[in-house]
């Protein structure tokens, strides 16, 4: 066995570590610390994905003494270290990018603090992508769930107390029905780990009487990580959250934390379920509808959005549709469009969601629409980074929006029936058009004339920049390649199963 | 003291009047909260703008609203006992949900050294669980800490008095003699049952989470007996932060080993101890330890937090 097979154990166990570490360090010590941990993490992530494309397959890892049905594993295939690659290096970008408002927007005594939750939630971040155990997903989505909260309140601002407040609701109603899915999933099949458990479920599911507990347990499972992760009717309180906190918090928690979920839904569908069993319960045609639903009326509340992140928040609720539109409609190829989606929406988001505050930075810090005309001109570099995010969330050529579009396309006609493929085809023209309405209003309103044009920054920002061209540069061979992404995604799939 | 305890018992004389301090609350009627609140909502109405919300909040979508809980409420608990109905009946003999049941009964005290499974289970079968589930707690510590630790973002400007009076209050109620008496009494117990219910997790029912929850009760208990201060002078903020980080990352590098060795194939060299013995079931009870140091800060951090906005007051 290759050294490298230990490095997933490694990203965790490090993470952890690292947050607890920096509750004893200064700020600024801390952020050095995570930025340089950050990156030992970026590294070790790539060494598996190189590893796992070496040798064509994936490989668990027992932690601890105690084999399969007994002990914890994680897992790691092509699929699962992409995902640790990309995720990685969003995280850094946005800590990156947005370190300038951390002191802005935190208080100096609880910087440290912030960078502790910043790395327990890399640390969640990982076990989720990694593990092999549902029980465990469990508790690092707990883990997860704290630290999003926590991240949001550090702001300390009426509005994020009180957009924490309804998060935090949502959030443990959903990791509730997540546990009671766990739970029945457990009673039924006896099993915890995923691979036992799938073939405990797949001789139970040969008898059609056990399928309604089944169908319960896993929808139960479904509806839980979809209020998590945003899913439209669950989407109301996405504008507060993500509009509000601080830039790297609005960047994570939009970027990363909802996309998580969704991934540990694909895994649990994949591995501990069965995707024969799930495609015999009707989740898939109800997730098809809500993300539908989910692109319009994300779509129609952006437009009708007075501020700039509040639109950027919408936008979210629509895309978390897209994904989910790719799960329902299932099959390889919807399943690949969903997740090269949540790949071409990590890069993008993030971006525009550290962009924002720069343009509201120069127009005395409104994010109204009407004092933001010609903050473009002000601050330039925001400004091109932020027109190259928001072609991408357009889906402009070039851009990985773009092909992920396409991608969702083709899922429609594969999968073979009319009716499905006239409501995507709809939907996916009617959202396409909504989405270049209010970002090319955005675009056009920030290269606005205005009185005052006259750049405020002219300084060269290296470490923002650094980080804007690495999620722009990320976004543009997604979008080049996206072949070749959707290929490796379709032989994580082909490794899940 | 006669002419005194008469007097009490005719109720002329309170004796906790002078050593409880109680803040003096207006009293109200009902009609008058209402009346505030009427006036609450009637200013907010004049603001630009809300005037529709607020209308439609009050009428039409209030008893949308209610009728909507209900409906999805009794919904839900129908599909649930739905559910339940189709699941296999407790304790029936199922070969197929029972297999790794019975290898933690049949083989835990073998495989782990521990006579308490429970404490085998989730420390040495599942222990990466545990890891993450004592860190769900010092997240929570982390949160509450941002949240509620005072500095200047959260004290609002032209409230600093107040909370220096809040603070100097909490200090003060040492005079509470029943407090101290029974606290003199109840928290050295407290604390050896804590300990004992922790040291004993491999062997008995406990273990690093109840024994630690049972400590953290202790501290709660003397910090609201004695005053913060003996506890601010023995474990001040930095202690603290240091015990738990060093709990914390212990329990991280030994169940790294522990995980490192056992997927590389490389001999595990804890040794498991004679089951039965305190010192037994391997890595059990230091990791006791740590989970239980964890739950105990995190359980008086919550109390010194909530209660006056700081942890050892610094």
């Amino acid at each position: 066995m290759s050294f490298i097979t230990n490095f997933p154990l490694f990203t965790i166990i490090l993470s952890l570590f690292s947050g607890a570490l920096c509750m004893m360090l200064s700020g600024e010590a801390a952020r050095r610390y995570t930025l340089t941990c950050e990156c030992a993490l970026i590294a070790m992530a790539a060494c598996v994905l190189g590893y796992t494309l070496s040798t064509g397959q994936a490989f668990t890892y027992v932690m601890g003494e105690f084999p399969a049905p007994w002990g914890n594993e994680i897992r790691a295939g092509v699929l699962e270290a992409m995902t640790a690659v990309l995720f990685l290096i969003v995280m850094f970008c946005a800590v990156l990018a947005g370190r300038k408002y951390l002191p802005i927007d935190i208080d100096e005594s609880k910087l440290n603090l912030y960078y502790t939750l910043i790395n327990l939630m890399t640390a969640a971040l990982m076990a989720l992508i990694w593990t092999n155990d549902l029980f465990t997903g469990y508790v690092f989505l707990e883990i997860l769930t704290l630290t999003s909260c926590g991240v949001l309140i550090v702001r300390e601002i009426g509005r994020t107390t009180l957009a924490a407040v309804r998060y935090m609701i949502m959030n443990l109603l959903g990791s509730g029905l997540f546990l009671l899915g766990v739970v029945l999933l457990y009673d039924v099949s006896g099993h915890l780990l995923m691979v036992p458990m799938r073939a405990s479920i797949a001789s139970l599911a040969s008898d059609p009487g056990n399928m309604t507990v089944l169908s319960m347990a896993v929808g139960i499972l479904t509806i839980g990580l979809a209020i998590k992760s945003g899913l439209f009717p669950f989407h109301y309180w996405m504008p507060d959250t993500y509009g509000w906190a601080t830039p790297t918090s609005g960047a994570v928690l939009s970027s990363l934390v909802s996309k998580a979920y969704i991934f540990l839904l694909v895994k649990t569908y994949f591995r501990a379920v069965g995707i024969d069993v799930v495609r015999r319960m009707p989740i898939g045609n109800i997730l098809l509808v809500l993300g539908l639903c989910g692109i319009v009326f994300g779509s129609v509340s952006a437009l009708r959005a007075d501020h700039i992140n509040r639109m950027v928040a919408f936008s979210s609720a629509a895309q978390i549709g897209y994904i989910y539109m790719g799960i329902g409609l299932g099959g390889t190829v919807g399943f690949t469009a969903a997740i090269f989606h949540i790949f071409a929406h990590a890069v993008t988001k993030s971006a525009l969601f550290l962009t924002t505050p720069r343009l509201a930075a120069v127009s005395d810090d409104s994010l109204l629409f009407k004092n933001l005309q010609g903050s473009g001109l002000r601050d330039r570099n925001a400004g091109i980074f932020f027109t190259a995010a928001a072609f991408s969330m357009i889906g402009i050529p070039v851009f990985a929006g773009f092909a992920s579009k396409l991608m969702f396309g083709t899922a429609a006609v594969s999968v073979g029936s009319p009716l499905k493929l006239i409501l995507v085809m709809v939907v996916l023209a009617v959202s396409s058009l909504l989405n270049a309405m209010y970002f090319i209003r955005t675009v056009i309103r920030i290269f606005g004339p205005a009185p005052d044009t006259a750049p405020r920054y002219t300084g060269f920002r290296p470490t923002y920049n650094t980080a804007m061209v690495i999620l722009t540069v990320a976004n543009i061979l997604l979008g080049l390649f996206s072949q070749v992404f959707a290929d490796l995604i379709g032989r994580g799939l082909m490794m899940f199963a | 003291m006669r002419e005194g305890f008469r007097r009490w018992l005719d109720g002329e004389d309170d004796v906790l009047a002078h050593v409880m301090d109680s803040e003096e609350v207006p009293y109200r009627t009902r009609e008058e909260i209402k009346e505030e609140r009427r006036m609450v909502s009637r200013e907010a109405d004049r603001e630009k703008g809300t005037e529709v919300i607020a209308g439609i909040e009050r009428r039409s979508f209030r008893a949308v609203y209610s009728v909507a809980a209900v409906v999805s409420c009794v919904l839900l608990i129908g599909v649930l006992l739905f559910t339940i109905a189709g699941l296999p009946r407790y304790g029936m003999e199922n070969p197929r949900t029972t297999e790794v049941v019975r290898r933690y009964v049949e083989k835990g005290l073998e495989e782990t050294g521990a006579v308490n499974i429970v404490s085998g289970l989730i420390l040495d079968y599942r222990a990466f669980d545990t890891l993450g589930e004592s860190h769900v707690l010092f997240t929570a510590l982390i949160c509450v800490m941002i949240l509620l630790r005072i500095d200047r973002k959260n004290m609002r400007t032209g409230y600093e008095d107040y909370y220096m009076i809040r603070e100097d209050r909490l200090f003060d109620m040492t005079k509470d003699n029943i407090m101290r008496g029974v606290g003199m009494i109840v928290v050295p117990c407290i604390f050896l049952y804590g300990l004992y219910v922790l040291l004993n997790g491999q062997l008995s029912p406990g273990g690093g989470f109840s024994g630690g929850a049972v400590m953290g009760a202790g501290f709660i208990i003397l910090a609201a007996a004695f005053g913060m201060k003996p506890l601010d002078r023995a474990l001040p903020e930095r202690r603290i932060r240091f015990i738990t980080f060093a709990a914390l990352s212990f329990y991280s590098f030994a169940k790294g080993y522990v995980f490192f060795t056992g997927a590389n194939g490389i001999p595990n060299r804890i040794p498991k101890g004679t089951p039965g013995a305190i010192l037994s079931g391997g890595l059990i009870l230091p990791l006791d330890i740590a989970v239980g140091i964890v739950v105990a800060f995190t359980m008086f951090g919550f109390y010194s937090l909530f209660s006056r906005g700081s942890i050892g007051g610094e």
